[in-house]
């Protein structure tokens, strides 16, 4: 009964989005402010339908109910219950869910605060939402049902695909989609103020904390994935810029550059009519991240069931959508009139540059995925793009990003005058440099001279962003959240620029043949593998290698890493030893069994691999802060109030 | 005509793009390896009939063939073995045995019992080749085209339908690519 139950609500929802859309647009449109009144209850009861819709699917995977055909195909009687709930969105249909029902607390929250906003703009920004929300239910109801009935029911299920079995994967979904769907709110805004035609710097504050807040969870959700891909894919990498990786960082970048043009509109007014399109494009990447992973367009490791059927149907949406805000878009921004100028020096100029190295970071990567299905397109052949391509395209938009970031960031509005702070600059500068050399030189003994600039350019903007809070804190003055989050989260950015420069130069990898009692030399240890021994686990079975790990033939570590072989699916997966030695991540990897005893094993060794994740956080801890400045919860004060003195001028 | 309409025009032509794309790929969709599409990985590895000789991915380069990757201890091979014997007999397609966690003795003894379907058997002794291809487990199949491009992976027991249904069709649909 209860998958039914589910599926009606399902429907009830997709109604209820449908009102929710034609009252939240029709409504300020036609003047009818009456009905603007039945909003919150449509945001309500959709919030409520969607979650007693997850609510049913949860129950059916934890009682086992394999007459449901996407629980029969992702969970099994032997999987352990933990799992059992995270195979919600172990799969398409699922992932699907999790999406819908994350834009309802979305929309629940901006319902939540739209008092602080004028009633009619309110409604059409629900009321964009509203219709991103039943395109997405109309999608599962049509092309990805989860609660199909299987007839007969299976006798046990086909289990959840063992790499996902992992404590990584039960957060990474969630946090990620939190991410890309909080984009649709910054997105509903822009549509909203296009429709309205006020496009406005009041506009741009309210749309800061949103895009703030969805920036966090997806820098949170991208460091999950990569850690999770560290830890279990069993390759040892952190980043394969796969095609489904890139699905989440294209958005990132587009979001980024649009957390910093926000700021440009919001201060001074300026650049209008870009941050409208940058925030179309942040959440049309995140859209297409998922026409990408689900429409099978492209082959990756994540593709776990691509189907072309469904891609047509988002294909179809995506079009609706972009193709509506981008006409909406030819149509309005030509109405905005450019604001005062500033000078080539000013901080309006390093976040111009910030925009456009961004965007171009975005592009490249948004080239190099998509260029293997346009060189099929036309007829070109199968290309590959990997490494190779992204590594350096890449870091030639990021290297003057970071090295613009410590100037930008003192740089005053309007007039570029860097003050007293210009030889402060250049103190942490040169003393970043000598760190950075001391590093190279005194610690890792040699390095190339991009290790000395990534390094150098990482300790610079740590050090530069400390500048402006030690120096309030030292004269006693305030510090409010907006600047002190946008320093710890540049700060996560110079952590992030050291641990890649570090990783990507000081990595050591070996992969060798061990038999028990024997040993090999690896980076300055000792690996000596000293037995094997069987495993048992709820639903796999397996072996497990116990290898000690020496220095100077001293014993510092035992290191078991294993191979499991899941009975359901036959699926090997290998669950790699991860030990913290003197700051550095040491990985052990038990490949395969080469026969008269010996095992083959991959052992890496990556020093400050961890703070990579660790900068993330950072980042995402930054954003948060940054979100909850108090300007933006007294927005509607304002409103009323005189315009700001930088505003006042643009006037 | 002004420049905001460019961003509608740039999508719309990634649309075309991309509704192309999903046109195309049926054919690719549905299938777990990262390897459809990509370049076989390369390897040169000792002959189990002439161990002086090595078995090389570069001299197959040109033809169609299907790399089977086996062992003595599984027994799915053991199962899918007649179906092999029989697409040799068909001499549509070329067999590259991959033998994998076995010993040579065991091996040579199998095919000498059961018939031998491979053109070629290469060894591979340390495992890296199976991890380069991305082996789970025995038997896995993968049809190579002669650009040497992976189209296609079967996991688990190869069966005279499955050959008909997707091997062969692949085959003669490819032939002028």
């Amino acid at each position: 009964m209860l998958p039914e139950l589910g599926l009606f609500a399902l429907i009830l929802a997709l109604l209820l989005a449908a009102l929710q859309a034609f009252f939240g647009i029709a409504g300020p449109a036609l003047g009818r402010d009456r009905w603007l009144a039945a909003l919150p209850m449509a945001v309500a009861g959709q919030a409520v339908m969607v979650a007693t819709a997850v609510g049913c699917l949860v129950a059916a995977f934890v009682g086992n109910d394999f007459s449901v055909r996407y629980v029969a195909e992702n969970s099994n009687t032997a999987l352990p219950l933990f799992y059992r709930v995270t195979a919600l969105w172990g799969a398409h249909e699922g992932s699907l869910l999790l999406w819908i029902l994350l834009l309802a607390l979305w929309t629940v929250a901006v319902a939540a605060s739209a008092t602080r906003l004028p009633p009619r703009f309110a409604a059409r920004v629900l009321g964009v939402l509203g219709l991103i929300s039943a395109g997405f239910l109309l999608f599962t109801l049509a092309t990805s049902n989860p609660f199909l009935r299987l007839d007969p029911a299976a006798p046990d299920g086909r289990d959840l695909n063992p790499i996902l079995q992992d404590p990584g994967l039960a957060v990474h979904p969630p946090i990620l989609y939190t991410g890309y769907v909080g984009f649709a709110v910054a997105f509903a805004f822009a549509c909203a103020a296009m429709i309205e035609g006020r496009m406005d710097q009041q506009w741009a504050r309210w749309t800061r904390p949103w895009t703030t807040l969805a920036w966090a969870f997806l820098t949170c959700g991208i460091a999950l994935g990569s850690f999770w891909a560290y830890y279990e894919l069993g390759w040892g990498g952190y980043w394969f810029w796969d095609p489904v990786e890139n699905a989440s960082f294209m958005p990132w970048l587009a979001g980024t550059a649009l957390i910093h043009s926000l700021a440009v509109t919001d201060k001074r007014g300026l650049f209008k009519s870009w941050t409208l399109l940058l925030a179309i494009l942040a959440f049309s990447l995140s859209m297409l991240g998922t026409f990408l992973v689900r429409s099978g367009v492209l082959v990756s490791v994540h593709s776990f069931a691509a189907d072309p059927s469904r891609g047509i149907f988002i294909l179809g949406f995506l079009i609706l959508t972009i193709g509506s805000a981008l006409t909406l878009y030819a149509w309005r921004a030509p109405l905005l009139k450019s604001g005062a100028g500033f000078e080539f020096t000013a901080r309006e100029a390093f976040l111009l540059f910030n925009n456009l190295l961004l965007v171009t970071a975005a592009a490249t990567v948004f080239a190099g995925t998509l260029a293997p299905l346009i060189a099929d397109t036309l007829g070109l052949g199968t290309l590959s793009v990997g490494p190779p391509y992204f590594n350096p395209t890449f870091m030639v938009s990021m290297l003057p990003l970071l090295a613009l970031l410590p100037v930008g960031v003192h740089a005053a509005w309007k007039r570029g005058h860097l003050g007293e702070k210009a030889r402060l600059l250049l103190y942490t500068l040169a003393a970043a440099l000598v760190l950075a050399c001391g590093f190279v030189f005194g610690l890792y003994r040699g390095g190339r001279v991009l290790t000395v600039i990534g390094l150098t350019l990482g300790i610079w903007i740590i050090a530069s962003s400390l500048i402006e809070p030690l120096q309030r804190w030292r004269r006693g003055l305030s510090l409010s959240r907006a600047v002190l989050g946008m320093s710890v989260a540049h700060i996560g950015i110079g952590l992030l620029a050291i641990a890649l420069t570090t990783v990507q130069s000081y990595t050591t990898e070996r992969d060798v043949a061990l038999a028990p009692g024997g040993s090999s030399a690896v980076g300055g240890y000792e690996f000596r593998l000293e037995q094997l021994q069987p495993v048992e686990g709820a639903n796999f079975s397996g072996v497990q290698a116990t290898v000690t790990v020496l220095r100077n033939g001293q014993a510092v570590a035992v290191m078991n890493p294993q191979k499991r072989r899941f009975w359901v699916q036959q699926q090997v997966t290998s669950e790699t030893s991860i030990r913290m030695l003197r700051g550095a991540n040491v990985l052990i990897a038990l490949g395969d069994d080469l026969g008269q005893g010996r095992w083959s094993l991959r052992i890496q060794i990556r020093p400050l691999v961890s703070l990579i994740w660790l900068a993330a956080l950072v980042m995402a801890i930054g954003a948060v802060l940054a979100a909850a400045d108090r300007r933006y919860r007294t927005a509607r004060a304002a409103a009323g109030a005189p315009l700001p003195a930088a505003a006042q001028e643009v006037a | 005509m002004n420049r905001f309409l460019l961003p509608l025009g740039v999508f719309a032509l990634l649309a075309v793009v991309l509704a192309v794309g999903i046109r195309h790929s049926p054919d690719k969709g549905l299938i777990r390896s990262p390897l459809i599409g990509k370049p076989a990985p390369q390897f040169s590895l000792p002959d189990l009939q002439d161990p002086a000789r090595t078995v090389q991915s570069a001299a197959l380069q040109g033809r169609w063939y299907l790399l089977n990757v086996w062992g003595t201890w599984c027994a799915a091979c053991r199962a899918e073995h007649e179906a092999l014997l029989s697409i040799a007999h068909g001499r549509q397609i070329g067999i590259i045995g991959l033998n994998w966690r076995d010993t040579d003795a065991d091996a040579r003894q199998w095919l000498k019992q059961l018939g031998d379907p491979y053109e070629h058997v290469a060894v591979d002794r340390d495992g890296r080749t199976a991890i380069d291809w991305g082996v789970y487990g025995a038997p896995e199949t993968f049809l190579v085209n002669p650009r040497g491009i992976v189209v296609y992976k079967h996991i688990g027991e190869l069966t005279t339908q499955t050959f008909n249904a997707e091997i062969l069709p692949r085959v003669r649909g490819g032939q002028g690519s």
